[in-house]
């Protein structure tokens, strides 16, 4: 990168690395979900080799979409707007650009390893244990680095979106250490320390709160910062931020039993779950209305603005995910939905509508500021990537919500003597018409991506031009 | 103390804690501070890129005089 371009107070390598590698991964993750998809479709796409089957692929996609492009995105946005909300520099220039690479590198191991089968099996959580240490250490790298910056602020307040980036980091620091404490077997090979029930609530506890917290708390500190910013007005309540943050931080802690109605868990701890994830609504939808409202007086500029209508309608797509969790996790529509499609159409609501389009209007946002301009390259082309978008997730979990109620019913409906209607394959057959909705969905993303992938490098070609004669004229 | 008193103590106590914190960040007192930390985003503009003029005629001015304070304050 040109030296140019350095910020005279803050560290904008790292974030501009960060950001970059966002839609590189971006681009990757979402590619494999559309090659998954397609398998779906066609069966044969497997290639009957182990290393590209759906269950060493799913994996990988997870993975990368999750931890790559999402991680990459929350530690670009999390280093720019501490620095700026706070008024100072990053706490260590070099701890900054070792958990850079460092999770570039854990990222590239998950790229090998888990085609070739390795796989500690706890979703979301598959790497091995010698991965595992080395993301526990960048992890904890990257908690010193915020955490350092923040004390050495130069301003009184430490701004809310702060206060989630700080929460998401030292919480994804204790789940990913507690649920990975393993004992090592082979160098490629270990054994959970849990067992039975214990193991499975240990996973969920993981897994929910990976949602609450790396893919909610995380991309809320995104939100608090970028939609003011792009809206060009301070946040609608900033009371209300702070009781959605408490609030936020206490409920979504219990609500991880509600991934295992139904079985071995003690019955107790299920109704705590299901009970837990329904108050979770409150806070969700205040978070959802403080960002919303923060518009009033500035909705016009959404006719105008594609980057804006990004930011608002992945809030939108947040409100109407966190009220489809809250009732998927009631016991007795859990008995419905639970392993059909409609789950899978529930996390993409929350992952393409929410995560993935507050990321992306926060990136339309940064990436010119990070190269010296003012604009990206293309404002026209923002637009376009925002429809492909909507209407990718529209149709993803439309069919999806179609494709698990038919499931659901198909699998619980028994003929008068007791036996099964269906068979399973009946269902699987009855699912072929929404997977093809939902790859031509995935394509709309990819497209997307693409797009943006062209618009960025402009800018930042651009960018760097730009830049160029300001040394002559200083 | 058996299991379902102690729970409820706790459930008890979280309720009083999300009460105080409700009532205090509520407060009249915490809302010139509250006030002040919503500027944040907008304390350190070195570009005015996309500003919207007719929106920032009337903030610009106070932001400036809310982000000096804020550094008279504590910024040593």
């Amino acid at each position: 990168m040109s030296t140019a371009l350095e910020h005279p107070t803050y560290n904008y390598k790292v974030v501009r690395q960060f950001a970059i590698m966002t839609v590189v991964w971006g681009i990757v993750g979402m590619l494999l979900g559309v090659i998954l998809a397609a398998q779906l479709v066609w069966p044969q796409l497997n290639l009957d080799l182990p290393w590209t089957s759906f269950g060493r692929l799913r994996p990988l996609h997870t993975n990368a979409v999750i931890f790559a492009f999402g991680g990459s995105a929350l530690f670009a946005t999390s280093y720019y707007v501490v620095q700026r909300t706070c008024q100072t520099r990053l706490f260590s220039d070099k701890l900054a650009a070792f958990t850079f690479w460092g999770w570039q590198a854990v990222i590239l191991s998950a790229v090998i390893t888990l085609p070739l089968g390795y796989t500690t099996t706890k979703e979301y959580a598959e790497l091995e244990w010698p991965i595992n240490i080395l993301i526990a250490v960048v992890w904890i790298s990257y908690a010193i680095v915020f955490l350092m910056t923040v004390k050495q602020r130069k301003t009184s307040h430490i701004y809310v979106a702060n206060w989630f980036f700080a929460a998401f980091i030292l919480t994804v620091a204790v789940l990913h250490i507690v649920n990975n404490a393993a004992i090592p077997v082979t160098a490629m090979y270990s054994t959970s320390i849990y067992s039975g029930a214990i193991d499975a609530m240990v996973q969920w506890w993981y897994g929910h709160n990976a949602v609450g917290f790396f893919l909610t708390a995380g991309f809320l500190g995104m939100m608090y910062y970028f939609v003011p910013k792009q809206a060009e007005r301070p946040v609608y309540s900033y009371r209300l931020s702070i009781v959605h943050f408490w609030a936020l931080i206490m409920v979504y802690m219990w609500a991880g039993p509600h991934h295992l109605h139904y079985t071995a868990l003690p019955n107790w701890a299920q109704s705590l779950g299901m009970i837990m994830s329904i108050i979770l609504l409150a806070p969700s939808w205040g978070g959802m209305i403080n960002g919303m409202m923060t518009l009033s007086g500035a909705w016009h500029k959404l006719r105008t603005d594609p980057t804006l209508r990004f930011l608002v309608v992945a809030l939108s797509f947040y409100g109407m995910s966190t009220f489809e969790g809250p009732m998927m996790a009631v016991k007795t529509v859990n008995a419905l939905s639970h392993y059909t499609d409609w789950t899978i159409g529930h996390v993409h609501a929350g992952a393409l509508g929410w995560v993935a389009m507050i990321t992306i209007g926060s990136m339309y946002h940064l990436i010119p500021r990070l190269f010296g301009r003012t604009e990206m390259h293309s404002v026209g082309l923002i637009a376009v990537h925002f429809w492909l978008a909507t209407i990718g997730t529209v149709l993803y979990i439309a069919s999806m919500w179609v494709n698990g109620i038919l499931q659901g019913l198909m699998w619980r409906a028994i003929n008068p003597d007791g036996t099964l209607m269906y068979t399973f394959i009946e269902s699987v057959e009855a699912s072929g018409p929404g997977y093809i909705v939902r790859l031509i969905g995935g394509l709309c993303w990819v497209v997307g991506m693409l797009i943006m992938a062209y618009n960025v490098t402009m800018t930042v070609k651009r960018g760097e031009g730009a830049r160029q004669p300001l040394p002559q004229t200083a | 103390m058996d299991t379902g008193t102690f729970r409820g103590i706790i459930t008890g106590l979280l309720i009083l804690a999300f009460i105080g914190i409700t009532v205090w960040a509520y407060s009249r007192r915490r809302k010139p501070d509250f006030d002040e930390a919503a500027q944040l985003p907008f304390a350190d503009d070195d570009e005015q890129a996309n500003r919207d003029k007719s929106a920032s005629q009337d903030g610009a001015a106070s932001r400036k005089s809310y982000s000096s304070k804020s550094k008279g304050d504590r910024n040593t």
